[in-house]
């Protein structure tokens, strides 16, 4: 859906890739937001791979789950480490809170392609109504990454007795609760590393997607699209948005099912 | 100061119901999807052709993602086929380097 159509056209002499004219049918800026995702999504490939790979490459625990112990000798389940549920402490929950989390981004994502959906019509105030409600779900879902991240950082009650070399250089035997970037009590500490740098970048982008959510929205409340005739960048911060829900399809499947 | 009418002034369309329906059918195959998933995780012996059967999944409902959220499909075919293609070559870089993995013991203290 161009805006600009320009005033050359296709001409005979230059053919479609001679200049002048809109090969891809698309704007400039949407263009560019595909091929930024592109390379977004090399990044984003690169991290996971590099996850997986070297989750196979340790041995998996083996045994019931009920007598599941973090160690570094072995990658641990992730529906044994992620278990809790915000006010329901103690309950053996596993895998509800991440479940909610992809349910707040899936839906902010309905919302999201709602408001484009709005835009096409030039409608408004449907615009306001669904980037306020995409906005809202992407708060939730930082929130709830957040609660995530202290949780994992702080650890349970009972912790997991482990022997690792410390950040001294000496090797120590003792009880660690929760995770930094040195030790855990999960798993071994590639898991910890991993999944602080994947889903905070991951978060990151979410961040930054609010931000632009935002803007838009702000923009479009005081009728900049109106006074620009048309709603083109609802489209594109639209295109940023899925693809922040696309990756997390991908991280939700590697940290958390795999 | 003369508070100005900020009223549109382009022409609105009606909604288009059809649009809007097929949205909230993606939405509820993108749900069906990762309750599948769940179950598996719960249900299934962890080993290779779950992790697969995950990955599979996972690539199904991105392509929904990428089609029917952000309307790939229906862009110029020299689009849809610049983003498309070197996405095959990540599902290579994926299998190799997941086969990879389980080759070398501990890859990373």
């Amino acid at each position: 859906m161009s805006a600009h159509s320009t005033a050359i056209g296709v001409s005979s002499k230059r053919g479609t890739w001679g200049g002048g004219n809109e090969p891809m049918k698309a704007s400039y800026g949407k263009l560019m937001m595909w091929f930024f995702l592109l390379s977004d999504i090399f990044t984003f490939a690169a991290f996971l791979i590099t996850y997986l790979s070297i989750r196979v490459s340790y041995p998996a625990y083996a045994g019931p789950a009920e007598s599941f112990v973090g160690s570094n000798e072995y990658w641990p389940v992730p529906e044994l480490v992620f278990e809790a549920v915000p006010f329901l402490h103690g309950i053996h929950a596993p895998l509800v809170f991440v479940g909610i989390m992809t349910f707040i981004l899936i839906s902010s994502s309905v919302t999201m392609v709602l408001a484009v959906e709005a835009g096409h019509r030039n409608d408004r105030n449907d615009v306001v109504k669904w980037m306020l409600w995409t906005m809202v779900g992407g708060i939730t879902f930082l929130g709830c990454q957040a609660w995530e991240w202290s949780h994992f950082i702080h650890g349970t009650e009972g912790g997991s007795v482990l022997t690792y070399i410390n950040s001294l250089g000496r090797e120590v035997t003792e009880t660690v609760f929760g995770a930094n970037l040195v030790v855990n009590e999960y798993g071994p500490p590639a898991f910890a590393q991993l999944f602080f740098f994947i889903t905070g970048f991951h978060g990151f982008h979410v961040t930054i997607g609010v931000v632009l959510l935002f803007l838009a929205f702000y923009q479009a409340a005081v009728g900049v699209y109106d006074k620009r005739g048309h709603y083109e960048m609802i489209e594109k911060i639209g295109l940023y948005w899925h693809f922040v829900d696309l990756v997390w399809v991908f991280v939700f499947t590697l940290f958390y099912l795999i | 100061m003369e508070i100005q009418e900020n009223k549109s002034t382009l022409e609105v369309t009606p909604r288009n119901e059809e649009k809007v329906k097929k949205i909230w059918i993606t939405a509820g195959i993108l749900l069906a999807i990762t309750v599948a998933e769940f179950i598996m995780a719960f249900t299934m012996p962890r080993g290779l052709l779950l992790y697969a059967l995950f990955i599979i999944l996972t690539i199904w409902k991105a392509k929904y993602i990428m089609m029917e959220f952000m309307h790939l499909g229906d862009e110029a075919k020299s689009l849809f086929y610049s983003i498309i293609v070197p996405l095959i070559f990540l599902v290579w870089l994926l299998i190799a380097l997941a086969k990879e993995g389980t080759e070398i013991f501990m890859m990373r203290w």
